[in-house]
Parts: structure tokens; sequence; C-alpha cells
């Protein structure tokens, strides 16, 4: 392979990108070298196995996935703005919905709420850590290595161009020679590895580790919906494992699981890609439901209406969603039974979600309402969200959707589904845990601008598209002709768009002047809360706990506020037992890294002898004797000092 | 049954027995009789199902303890994910006309 095929060459887009990544990166090094930060960076955060900081982590590459992605978005917007534009190619345009799919869901959606679960979770049940701090730490590596390997494919190689969905035949290597859908088969794989084990992390930490007296039925409404996302994640991942290492093996070895030829059956790939598929829907979707929920408790200063429906919907929307996956391929050509059974399901699933909607509004009736920049993304995602399951339950019906199917209509469907119930939620839950990660708050003013240009943004960009999509326009078209009607909806939704990217930039410089501006001295409970999280310094201190609090009753937090039972007293102090940081997570994660891109690479013998770098990182963690560390009680004291004034 | 019983192990007698029994009857019907394949088949793992949960109940306690509620409910789940995934799939890929032929 010569080197102008291994770089991307001849458009000068991308000529302008590579040179930006390349500038930045050296950049990058300069400063931190500049700034002597590599050991700070290195024994702070590289080996961290802190959930807070890992946490951190996630949501920094979250928000720049996001802008990844949010640039594909209104590339895409630009493209079709106008009819016979020539801004993208065919070519190129595909490349940009496939790596604005995947980037949005797999490493912006799913990165987002795991980091948040990892700063909130231990904290809401009153836990110092998660169960297995260091497998953490390698699910973030892993996360973020695959991330990054899936992103230089646009610059090295080229990008995959078969949709987020990666349909067979399409993907299989007769159609798409390049190593563009190599990169999405290994990227992913490495990803879910990182996803399964947090997946576990999660289920061990919260069945486990809760403090005494939280009881299931005491447990907050997020850690419900983490423990349960957490289950469907292993429930539904292992799915995807075998289904994209059936893809590897037809793409590098020629077998034939899904391809036309020699037995093998593209509908296969269809079908194991949407039993992950949609559980992978709800994995993102649930955690946000259990944001929401929390900051509408908060900010109506009332406990949540129907805590018990709530428990029972969540998982009878878990139980169902295994259960409905024919919904996205209806027209493929099923008998008339099967496209009924699958209809009904999913038009089932609307059930239990109606009763969460209900349920929020019931905990908004006659609240005391504070309309805090958290609050307000609870708010607009309420109708923005129905409009999303209201069209989901028209494409439900299997009659309907032949006409919907691969239309506007559908991409219309699903920004509406996604957007508030992921990004508003993500938006929600910085806002509201931002303190608890930071000790400042984000400015509510600037906030507030964030907060309208995005959600008007999002209603202009998406609502044009139900509209061309019932007009004919089918999904995934690089251009079209004038005269068909859509130039005017097209045209409003790509300004629509432009909206909401400047509601992107509102919240960047609301993190930059709150950085800097924000007031300190904002106490450990802020927003006057109600769980647990809020029951310690903030931000949380390393050890989050100096002594594991006791529950009594459903929001916990509430309870000892109003009996006054918030205080420390010196002689419950004991040493706090630690884990310490390791090097094998980030070690092991850029092995992996490596091997995966010799095998896009299919340069096999590299391959093989880089997977060394995997074996000596497993061995040198299973001889890692380090037991972790004692915090002194005259440590704990003083920090506990510091924010609580004197001890009892 | 979270407490220690100390009087005679019966749970761990009749399993033991029952473990042997199933085994003895799975030898004689794959060795001793006429019925075809198919049908040895589908009574072997039958019998290694029963067998399977005897092992599970009698000798690995799920029920006991703290979690036991979780394990039955764990195992049931599994199972169940199990056969959706794969008789749905069979189901789905092999009625109308996108049939595997
Ligand atoms: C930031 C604002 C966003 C804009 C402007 C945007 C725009 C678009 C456009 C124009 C398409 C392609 C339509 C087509 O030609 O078929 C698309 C597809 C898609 N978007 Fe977005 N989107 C945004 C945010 C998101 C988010 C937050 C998610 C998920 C969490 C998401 C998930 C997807 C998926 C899965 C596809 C399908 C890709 C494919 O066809 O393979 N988008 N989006
Ligand atoms: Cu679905």
């Amino acid at each position: 392979m010569s080197l102008d095929e291994f770089f991307v060459t001849g458009d000068p887009l991308i000529l302008a990108s590579q040179i930006a990544i390349g500038l930045t990166m050296i950049g990058l090094i300069a400063l931190v070298t500049y700034l002597k930060r590599w050991k700070w960076l290195w024994s702070e955060w590289f080996t961290t196995v802190d959930h807070k900081k890992i946490g951190i982590m996630y949501i920094l590459a979250g928000v720049l996935m996001f802008f990844r992605g949010g640039v594909d978005g209104l590339m895409m917007k630009a493209q079709t703005s106008r009819p016979n534009l020539e801004f993208l190619d065919a070519q190129h345009y595909d490349e940009i919905f496939t790596t604005h799919g995947v980037i949005m869901i797999l490493f912006m959606a799913m990165p987002m709420l795991i980091g948040i679960m990892n700063v909130v979770i231990p904290l809401q049940i009153g836990a110092r850590d998660v169960a297995f701090p260091k497998l953490n730490a390698l699910s973030f590596w892993l996360f973020f290595v695959a991330a990054m390997l899936f992103n230089v494919s646009f610059v090295i190689g080229g990008s995959p161009d078969a949709g987020w969905t990666s349909y067979f035949p399409l993907a299989g290597k007769e159609f798409t020679p390049g190593v563009g859908n190599n990169y999405y088969a290994i990227a992913l794989q490495i990803a879910g590895i990182g996803t399964l084990a947090t997946g576990i992390n999660f289920i061990v930490t919260i069945v486990k580790m809760r403090a005494p007296g939280m009881t299931w039925m005491k447990m907050p409404m997020f850690t419900w919906t983490s423990l349960v996302t957490s289950i469907i994640i292993v429930a539904a991942f292992p799915i995807f494992t075998v289904a994209l290492a059936y893809m590897t093996l037809d793409r590098l070895f020629g077998t034939h699981f899904f391809t036309v030829a020699a037995g093998g059956d593209p509908m296969l790939w269809l079908n194991l890609f949407w039993l992950w598929g949609h559980p992978e829907v709800y994995i993102v979707v649930l955690p946000a439901f259990g944001m929401f929920s929390e900051v509408i408790a908060t900010f109506a200063r009332k406990n949540l209406y129907g805590y018990k429906s709530m428990v029972f919907s969540v998982v009878g929307i878990a139980f169902l969603s295994m259960l409905v996956w024919v919904h996205h391929f209806y027209t493929m050509g099923n008998s008339a039974s099967v496209n009924t059974v699958f209809s009904l399901t999913t038009m089932m699933i609307a059930i239990p979600t109606g009763v969460k909607i209900f349920n929020w509004l019931f905990t908004l009736r006659k609240g005391r309402i504070e309309f805090s920049n958290a609050m307000l993304w609870s708010l607009a995602f309420i109708p923005c969200f129905t409009i999303g399951g209201v069209t989901g339950v028209m494409l439900a019906m299997a009659a309907a959707d032949y006409q919907y199917h691969n239309t506007m209509f559908l991409v219309a469907h699903f920004h509406y589904v996604l957007i508030p119930g992921v990004v508003f939620a993500v938006f929600a839950g910085l806002y509201y845990w931002w303190p608890k990660m930071f000790g400042f708050k984000l400015s509510e003013k600037i906030g507030k601008w964030h907060f309208w240009l995005f959600v008007i943004g999002f209603n202009l960009t998406f609502m044009p598209m139900f509209f061309v999509g019932l007009d004919g326009m089918s999904r995934r078209m690089y251009t079209y002709s004038e005269g068909l009607g859509w130039e005017g909806w097209l045209g409003f939704s790509a300004v629509g768009s432009i909206v909401m990217a400047a509601g992107f930039a509102a919240l960047c410089y609301n993190i930059y002047w709150s950085f800097r501006y924000a007031p300190r001295d904002i106490g450990n409970d802020p927003w006057n809360a109600r769980t647990l999280e809020w029951a310690t310094a903030t931000p949380a201190p390393h050890y989050n706990f100096a002594k594991i609090p006791e529950v009594t009753r459903l929001d916990p937090y509430w309870d000892m506020k109003k009996k006054g039972e918030t205080g420390l007293k010196k002689s419950d102090l004991k040493p706090v037992h630690m884990p310490s940081n390791s090097w094998t997570p980030i070690f092991l994660g850029v092995a992996f890294g490596v091997v995966g891109f010799f095998l896009v690479f299919e340069w096999f013998t590299l391959a093989i002898i880089s997977s060394i770098g995997i074996i000596i990182g497993l061995v040198a963690n299973s001889f890692d004797y380090d037991e972790g560390y004692h915090i002194p009680v005259e440590e704990l004291e003083e920090e506990e000092r510091a924010w609580r004034g004197d001890l009892k | 049954m979270t407490t220690v019983k100390h009087g005679f192990p019966w749970n761990h007698l009749i399993g033991f027995v029952l473990s042997i029994l199933l085994t003895l009857f799975a030898v004689f019907i794959a060795f001793e009789t006429d019925f075809s394949k198919t049908v040895i088949m589908w009574v072997i793992g039958t019998l290694a199902i029963f067998q399977a949960l005897i092992q599970l109940f009698m000798f690995m306690h799920i029920t006991e303890g703290k979690e036991g509620m979780l394990n039955v409910i764990n195992i049931i789940y599994s199972i169940f994910l199990a056969l959706v995934i794969v008789f749905g799939s069979i189901w789905v890929l092999t009625s109308g006309h996108s049939a595997i032929h």
C-alpha cells in the first residue's frame, strides 16, 4: 500500500482537516510540555481509578464527539439546503451520515451517560467507588481508544460508508472493498468490550454496595434506571459482539455469514443488528429518564410522583425492549404474523413510557417550581419527546410503515426521541451535577442562551423533516432536483441547524466563562436537593463519604436535613481504604487500539506481533498485588473540617 | 434456609440419588432402546435439563442466601433471552418471502 492510499487525499476539505489535526496535536503536546504538566496528567488522570475523574474524562470525550458528530450533521444540512448543490459528493455524504450516526450514538450518547453515571451513582448510593475501579478505568480507555480509532478513519484509509446500520450486502467486501467498514467492525468491537464491562461493573456496584438501609424501593430513580440500563447492556451487547465478529470474519477472512453467495444471509445481519440496536436505544434513554426524574423532583420541591409505578415501568420497558426488534425491518418481507406480533409489542412500549410522562407531570403539579437551567431542559424534554413518541407509534404500525420506512419522516422521528431523550437529559444532568464535579455552578444566565437557542434550533431543524418525509424524500439522499417542493422545508431546516449550533457554542462559552468567573462559595448543597450525593462536600472528596450514611427512607438527604442529622461525629471517623492508581488500563487500551489499527488494514503479521502488548498488559494486571492504601483519620478530619466547620 | 442446619443432609442425599438415577436412565435410553435418534436426543436433552435443575437447587443453593431471589430471576431471565434470541431469529428469518432456503 502506498502512502497516498494510506492517507485520504484529493479532497480540500479533508486536506484542511488533516493539517488542522496535525497542528492541534503538535500544539497540545507543546502546551503540556511547556506547562510541565505531563506528570500531573499521568498521575492524576491517565492512571486514575477514581470514578469521578473517570466520569469527567468520559464527559469530556463525549463533548468532543458531540462536536465532531455535530459538524457532520451541519455539513449534511448544508449539502441539502438547496437543490443540486455540490458541496459534498455522494460518496462523501455517505461517509458523513455513517460517521455521524455511529459517533452520535456510540461515542457521544453512551459516554455522556456512562460518564454521568460514573460521577453520580456511587455517590448517590452512598458508596466510596464502583465495585471494580480498575475495570472501570479499562472500560474508559477501551472506549476512548475505539473512538479515536474510528475518528482517524476519515484522514487515514477512508471512512465507513454503509450507514450506522452497516447493512449487508453493502457492508460486505464485494461492495465496499476499502478499509472503511473494517474501521466500523473493529472499533465498535473494542468499544463494546468496554461497555459490557461497564454494565457488569454497575450491576455489581448497585446490587452490592448500597448504603445500609437503602432497600430496593428506597433507591433513587437515577440509580434504578442505571441498574436497568446496565442489565440491558449485559443482555444486548453480546449479540452485537457476535454480529461484529461475523462481520469481521466475512470482511477479513472471506467467510460467508452475511454474504449473498455461498449460503450466507444478509438478513441475518439485520436481525442480529437490531436485536442489539433496539435495546441500545433504551440503554441510552433510560438513564436519561432517571436524570429527569431527579431534576424534576428537586426543582418541584416534591418527591417523585408514583415512585413504584416508575420502577415498574422502567422494568417493563426493559423487558419489552428485547421483544420489538423487527419493527426496524417490517419491509423486508416477513409474514403477516411476524409483522403483527412485532407491531403489538412495539405499541405496548408506549404504555409504560406514557406512565412515566404522566408521573413527571403529576410531580410538577402543585410543585413550587424553580426554573433553573436543569429544570428548563427537563420541561422542554416532555413535549419534544412526546412528539418523538407519538410519531414512533405511527411507525410501529407495520402497514403504515411501508409508507414511512426510510424516509425523512423516520429521521425526524428518531432525532425527536434521541435529542430530547439523550441530549436534553445530558444537558440537564450537566447543569445539575456540575457543582458536584467542579465545585461551581454553570452560569444560569448564559445557560438561558444555550437553552433557548438549542431548543428552538432543534425544532426548526427537525420539524420540517417530518413534512419532507411525508412528501416522499427518502433518507440518506445526498441531493435532489428542483420543483419537488422540498427546498423551502430543507432550507428552513438548514437555518435551524445553525441556530442549534449557536446553542452548542453558548454551552462551550458557558463552560469557559464559569471556569473563570463563577462564584466558588456555593456550599455542599447548592440546589437544596434530596439524594445522598449532596450529603458530602461539593465537589466530592476523593473518598466520597467520611462516614457511610445510613438510609431510612426515599430521598434520604431531604430527610436528614429535616431532622437536622447532617452533621458528622468525630468519633465516627475511621481510616478509609482506597484503591491505588494503575497503569494497566491505559496500557491495555492503547494495546487494543494498536492491534485494532493493524486489523483494520489487514496487516496480520503486525497485528499478531502487537497483540503481545495485550498479553503483557493482562499478565501485568494479574500480578498486580497492590492492596490500595488507607487515608488516616487525621486527614479525613482536616478535609471534613474544611467544609463543615467544627465536627461534633 | 439462611441459617445453617446441622441435621442430616437430606437435600444432598436426594439430589445425589436423583442425579445418579437420571444419568443411568439416560444411558439406558441411549444404549438399550430402539427409539430413533431424534427421540433419543429429545429424551436425553429433557433429562439433562432436570439434572441441571437438581444441581442448581440441591447443590448450588441458588435459592439460598441474601441473593437467592436475584439468582433465580437472573437465571429465568437469561433463559428467556436465549429463547427469544434463538427462536425469535429463526421465526423471523424463515417466515415470509425473506426465508432462507
Ligand atoms: C446536532 C444536531 C444534529 C443534526 C444537525 C443532525 C442531522 C442529521 C442528518 C441530516 C442526518 C442524515 C439524514 C439523511 O440524509 O438520511 C442524520 C442522521 C442520523 N442522526 Fe443526526 N443530527 C443531529 C444530532 C443527532 C444526535 C444527537 C443523534 C443521536 C444521539 C443522531 C443520530 C443520528 C443517526 C443514528 C442517524 C442515521 C445515520 C444513518 O443514516 O446511518 N443525530 N442526522
Ligand atoms: Cu427500535
